[in-house]
């Protein structure tokens, strides 16, 4: 019992994570309708302009106490990420906004490629290690041990959630955000720029990507420039799970998918005889997505449907 | 056209039989240069007809799949596994009923591979079937991965794939009793002989198998099924209240793209003599889309094209980048792979924003 409510807790902090991710991708999916296939990217470039900030400060100033290293690295990811994803719109998604469907997630996924690439280039194709700046005395819960670090990705995500829940639901930004993504051009008519309201949303979701790539690589010591492509990937399937365009939605979506992953990866080994093992992690995602597609292409909490071409 | 026999005629008799030369004299001029220049024509060939196999399916069925490579993967491991002695080094019991050794020639694996890949191909369009678009594109990429996770881990507790490893000592395919993994020499030595090397015989069945895929997507594309491809593709909705089986004739594209797709990956194996999960990346379905679309989705020459140039420039610049930039910077500043994944990314953006439907499109999707 004490093993699964550890697989449990795992599963969250794994979980909200994908949240974070999940919530920039079902913005703008509930805006334009895109899958922003180069959000993953900005997660990378957010892990590893942190990673390579607080490597500096710790060389240059090894005084700096861990937490404060920290915030100073998120402090520098989050606008280096909002710059990015503001390129990114403008470049591959805002001129073909009235193109078929095909056309910008191909731009999306030629750009999440050069900025791979160009990550590589920067800093060199090796992992780059992201040191312990948080005390590495587990916290016991319950009879399941937390790390500092899962603590910390617990509670900001938790407040990163619902921050943007009250900026969406309680603000005239987000009543701006809501109008756009029912009916654009009604919300055009009623005074919203459309093109303003868009930009703030790419850059509201690069900022929750940024504080997810700097608290996956704090998480598992490791910054790499390929990094971003299983947390987009598997943040998506969460969008898909929860009902992509629901912001409550993606928050449930995440937070089961890192369950689910969480107690699959645990106890597949015994479920399968031995025959399939905890490496086999990465595959729940893409069943939970066909499964989720299937079953209940909308959801759990949307209205949408998935026959929208 | 009724023309008759006309000068237009001529014309065109001409014109096939001047390219039906130059495809028959390219691998020598090439190899003139080295056999490295002809194993680059083997494997854009490779390319093409997975470009082929992917244009029945993005191309004229309108289905973004981004996990092509994984058939290109069951085709390949298919021949490893049947062709090399992996299997009956790992069980015991298939060394006792093949006491000869696993060597299953071309022609069982090419219509085995083509029609094991096409069964993939309907379970992986099945579930699919209603979803369209960005999610279609999802789905099938994590399908590849899904493959490739299990190419990379079925090693244990039965070692079937071999893991990262890959298999090796794969035979070369055998023709007619010719073996083309060794040269051969024609003519006699006070004659005057021709060196025929491995590259260049595997050059000739890729390039008949090309043909043949060629001739398959032509007829395909003027067929009932080809044109219920694309009403498909314009207006699902529409399609279906004219009376196609829009369900059948999807699982069709998806069952005939991956099948190209399988025999291609069959001769990649026997050809490399070495399989390994690394061949099947994510990278290498973008590539192959990348391909089709920027030649120009859905239109036989410009999927060619797209084949060709996406693999013959980032392979050239293989060759050239490097030299180039140390005379010009003293240094290797951009890594030549790198330098291929930058092209491929910048093509993909400029092209789609330029050209959207590709370098050289349909004559029809024009007037749209």
């Amino acid at each position: 019992m004490d093993i699964f409510f550890q697989q449990v807790l795992n599963g969250l902090v794994l979980g909200s994570v994908y949240a974070l991710v999940a919530l920039g991708y079902t913005m703008v999916y509930g805006i334009l309708q895109l899958i922003n296939f180069a959000h993953g990217e900005v997660l990378m470039v957010g892990a590893m302009t942190a990673v390579t900030v607080v490597n500096l400060l710790q060389k240059s100033a090894p005084g700096i106490p861990g937490p404060i290293l920290l915030i100073i690295g998120i402090g520098c990811a989050i606008p280096v990420c909002i710059a990015l994803s503001l390129v990114i719109e403008r470049v591959a998604y805002r001129p073909l906004r009235n193109a078929p469907r095909l056309a910008p997630l191909i731009t999306a996924i030629g750009a999440s490629i050069v900025i791979q690439t160009l990550a590589m280039m920067i800093w060199k194709p090796n992992p780059i290690v992201f040191p312990d700046l948080l005390s590495t005395e587990p916290i016991e819960l319950g009879g399941a041990l937390l790390a500092p670090k899962q603590a910390l990705i617990l509670v900001v995500s938790a407040v990163m959630m619902g921050g943007l829940l009250l900026l969406v639901y309680r603000t005239r930004l987000g009543r701006a955000m809501r109008a756009t993504a029912e009916n654009p051009r009604i919300a055009a008519l009623m005074g919203v720029d459309a093109n303003r309201v868009i930009a703030l949303t790419f850059a509201i979701g690069a900022a929750l990507a940024a504080v997810a790539g700097v608290l996956v690589a704090m998480n598992y010591n490791i910054a790499q420039f390929a990094m971003g492509f299983m947390p987009g990937l598997k943040a998506f399937t969460a969008a898909v799970l929860g009902g992509i365009g629901n912001l409550a939605g993606a928050v449930v979506g995440g937070l089961l998918l890192g369950i689910i992953e969480s107690l699959g990866a645990g106890y597949i080994g015994d479920l399968t005889g031995g025959f399939l093992g905890s490496h086999y992690q990465d595959i729940f995602a893409f069943v939970v997505l066909i499964a989720v597609l299937l079953l209940r292409p909308s959801g759990i909490l949307g209205e949408r449907v998935a026959d929208r071409a | 056209m009724p023309e008759g026999a006309t000068p237009g005629h001529w014309r065109r008799a001409l014109g096939i039989g001047l390219i039906a030369i130059a495809l028959v004299a390219l691998p020598f001029v090439a190899g003139l240069a080295g056999n490295s220049w002809v194993r680059i024509l083997d494997f854009a060939l490779l390319y093409i007809m997975l470009a082929l196999g992917l244009n029945i399916v993005v191309g004229y069925a309108g289905l973004l799949d981004l996990g092509y490579i994984a058939f290109y993967a069951v085709g390949a491991y298919l021949y490893a596994l049947l062709s090399s002695p992996h299997l009956i080094e790992q069980f015991e019991w298939i060394a006792q009923v093949l006491p000869n050794g696993m060597h299953a020639g071309i022609w069982l694996i090419l219509p085995l591979g083509a029609g094991l890949a096409a069964a993939f191909g309907i379970l992986l369009g099945a579930p699919t079937l209603k979803l369209r678009g960005d999610y279609l594109a999802i789905v099938t990429l994590g399908f590849g991965e899904i493959i490739r996770i299990f190419l990379n881990n079925l090693n244990a507790p039965a070692n079937l794939t071999n893991g990262p490893q890959g298999i090796s000592n794969i035979d070369s395919v055998s023709l007619f009793g010719l073996n083309l993994g060794k040269k051969i020499v024609l003519g006699s030595p006070e004659t005057g002989s021709l060196e025929v090397s491995s590259v260049t015989m595997y050059y000739f069945l890729f390039l008949a198998l090309t043909l043949l895929l060629l001739v398959v997507s032509v007829r395909l594309q003027d067929s009932r099924i080809g044109r219920a491809w694309v009403a498909i593709r314009e207006d699902e909705i529409a399609a279906r209240a004219m009376g196609i089986n829009t369900r059948n004739v999807k699982l069709l594209a998806f069952a005939l793209g991956a099948s190209f797709g399988g025999i291609s990956g069959a001769l990649f194996a026997a050809f490399q003599g070495f399989v390994s999960p690394e061949s099947f990346t994510l990278n290498e379905s973008i590539v192959i889309v990348a391909m089709v679309v920027l030649g120009g989705m859905g239109h036989i020459p410009g999927v060619i094209l797209g084949a060709v140039l996406l693999y013959a420039i980032p392979e050239t610049l293989r060759h050239v980048a490097r030299p180039i930039q140390e005379s010009l910077f003293g240094a290797e500043l951009i890594p030549a792979e790198a330098l291929r994944m930058l092209l491929f990314g910048l093509s993909m953006m400029l092209i789609m924003l330029v050209r959207p439907a590709g370098l050289w499109p349909a004559p029809q999707r024009q007037a749209t």
